[in-house]
């Protein structure tokens, strides 16, 4: 009888084994996939021209996504000037000096920010920005960025700064030292790897999100003109690319989505080098 | 007229400090506890504590674990309020002012009373001089690198500590030994010119070579600072203290001359603590 049991569950296990192992490379066969997929199609369009060259009209061969490059980098600029220091006191107002009660509030409110999905976030900016300034504008797709990016700062700023231990502050107090100074001084240094992962993360997040920029940066042809105008962005490029009936911007699509990919994969491997480094 | 505590905090060096501080010395201690009080939430961890603390002496702080001797002494630089949960009444005159009072800020009176903890605790990101200097970095808006120099010196030879560091002044705290740590943080404390120094079971993580060098270095201290300690070796007490109290659940059983209380003390309870019998 417990021969018999014993033989069940060695094989439960066994098959349990596989089925795990299967879902776990099916995860990285997928990634290996979209990876290998973008790579193939995108790099042979990729060149100097790409880079440099401002997008040319319909039937003009060569042409290139600088302006969307260069759009892309200032709205994730802008939206990191926003978010980082929102973000960051949110983190340290939860961790060091709110009570129990009021820190579990902000936490809550905190997740469900980061559960919107990113195209209300796009309508809310649209909804307070666009529309009362009559314009499509950097500036709105700046905030719909940040607005993504303060609670995932927010969390991570919080849990690297828990996990400076106690004594560091009751250290730094028992000195003399106030309180928000012992923070900055002792407290954000000692947690800054976290924190700048967590920034890191944000960045990687926002630098492919399309959906909140339909409604708020729309895309331009000329490039930056300012905050309140229009701009373009690598994502909203794809997009309109991608879908255009023109074989030429269909390669350039290609070749954007894997610059895009390859940005976002050297954030996250910085991000991995940066919170390797914490634990080393 | 200047109060004493203002004079403390314009006096620029430490004979400043010294000379308005023995101003305050007679019969009476530097510290003056009364009908101290301790809780943490709703748990009373001290009952009615009165004690005179006196000046440019070590008091030792005995007991058995969870005796309050701990909450006890972070009482007297209001450190128990940093505490989640943490409360006090009565009173803790500091040369004759209540420290408890609603117009004193308790960041000056860490300042007067430093404190050192069980586990060593140098400011991990910081330099060897950075912790030093912390102390007096961060409670200024601005400190002349020179003058920094000097106070970081001054207090890493008081702290016995020195000639082990003055070449890797740049180095990180952390890269020091257990030992070393603990006199790094002794330093630090020394830095801002405090006129008290409470030391929180201060021996407890480290090897006895490293715990005669601490019990060296306090007797050098006291010529010059009140010295409380808490410690659960009465060895330790016995060796470094001249005067010695005995906690139990709470309350102070006896208090007294340290050879008093180890040679012939007057509670039953205290003799039973010293003689081994429990604890």
């Amino acid at each position: 009888m417990s021969e018999r049991n014993h033989l069940r569950r060695k094989w439960f296990n066994r098959l349990m084994l596989v089925l795990s192992g299967c879902a776990a490379g099916l995860a990285i066969l997928i990634l290996a996939l979209i990876l290998g997929y973008i790579l193939v199609h995108g790099i042979s369009y990729i060149n100097l021209n790409f880079l440099t060259q401002a997008a040319k009209p319909v039937g003009e061969a060569g042409g290139g996504m600088r302006n969307e490059i260069i759009g892309s980098l200032i709205l994730i600029g802008l939206a990191s000037i926003l978010a980082i220091p929102v973000g960051l006191m949110a983190g340290i107002f939860v961790s060091d000096f709110a009570s129990p009660k009021m820190a579990a509030t902000v936490r809550f409110a905190s997740d469900i920010l980061a559960g919107v999905p990113s195209i209300v976030v796009g309508i809310f900016a649209y909804a307070i920005l666009v529309r009362p300034m009559h314009s499509f504008s950097a500036l709105s797709a700046g905030v719909a960025l940040a607005i993504i990016m303060v609670p995932i700062i927010a969390r991570t700023a919080e849990e690297s700064l828990r996990l400076v231990p106690n004594s560091m502050r009751e250290a730094a107090l028992a000195l003399g030292i106030t309180r928000w100074r012992a923070v900055l001084s002792v407290i954000v240094p000692g947690a800054l790897t976290g924190i700048i992962t967590g920034v890191m993360l944000s960045l990687a997040r926002v630098a492919g999100e399309t959906a909140p920029l339909l409604f708020t940066a729309l895309g331009s042809n000329f490039g930056y003109q300012g905050l309140t105008k229009p701009i373009g962005a690598l994502p909203l490029q794809i997009y309109h690319y991608a879908l255009s009936p023109y074989a030429d911007w269909q390669h350039q699509a290609w070749a954007a989505a894997f610059l895009l990919l390859l940005l976002v994969l050297c954030i996250s491997i910085l991000v991995r080098w940066i919170s390797g480094r914490r634990h080393a | 007229m200047a109060t004493v505590s203002d004079r403390v905090r314009n006096a620029t060096t430490k004979q400043d400090i010294r000379e308005v501080t023995t101003h305050f010395e007679g019969d009476k201690g530097i510290l003056e506890v009364q009908t101290l009080n301790a809780w943490y939430g709703k748990t009373l961890a001290i009952k009615d504590i009165s004690m005179s603390i006196r000046s440019r002496t070590i008091t030792a702080i005995i007991g058995p674990s969870g005796c309050g001797k701990s909450t006890f002494i972070r009482c007297l630089n209001r450190m128990h309020e940093v505490s989640h949960g943490g409360r006090v009444s009565g009173s803790v005159l500091l040369d004759g002012k209540d420290i408890y009072a609603r117009d004193v800020d308790p960041v000056t009176i860490r300042q007067r009373i430093g404190m050192v903890f069980q586990k060593p605790s140098p400011f991990p990101t910081m330099s060897i001089f950075d912790n030093v200097a912390a102390g007096l970095r961060l409670t200024r808006l601005w400190s002349r690198r020179g003058d920094l120099q000097e106070v970081v010196e001054r207090s890493l030879r008081q702290a016995a500590l020195w000639d082990e560091v003055k070449d890797k002044l740049n180095q990180s705290g952390a890269s020091l030994s257990g030992g070393q740590q603990q006199r790094l943080c002794i330093a630090r404390a020394l830095a801002v010119a405090p006129e008290i120094i409470l030391l929180d079971e201060p021996c407890s993580a480290l090897d006895p070579a490293a715990t005669l060098k601490i019990e060296d270095l306090m007797r050098n201290l006291a010529q010059e600072y009140t010295i409380v300690i808490v410690t659960h070796n009465m060895q330790q007490a016995a060796r470094v203290s001249e005067w010695t109290a005995f906690f139990l659940l709470g309350e102070m059983i006896e208090y007294g001359k340290t050879v008093d209380i180890f040679s012939r003390p007057k509670d039953k309870r205290t003799e039973d603590y010293i003689t081994g019998r429990f604890g």
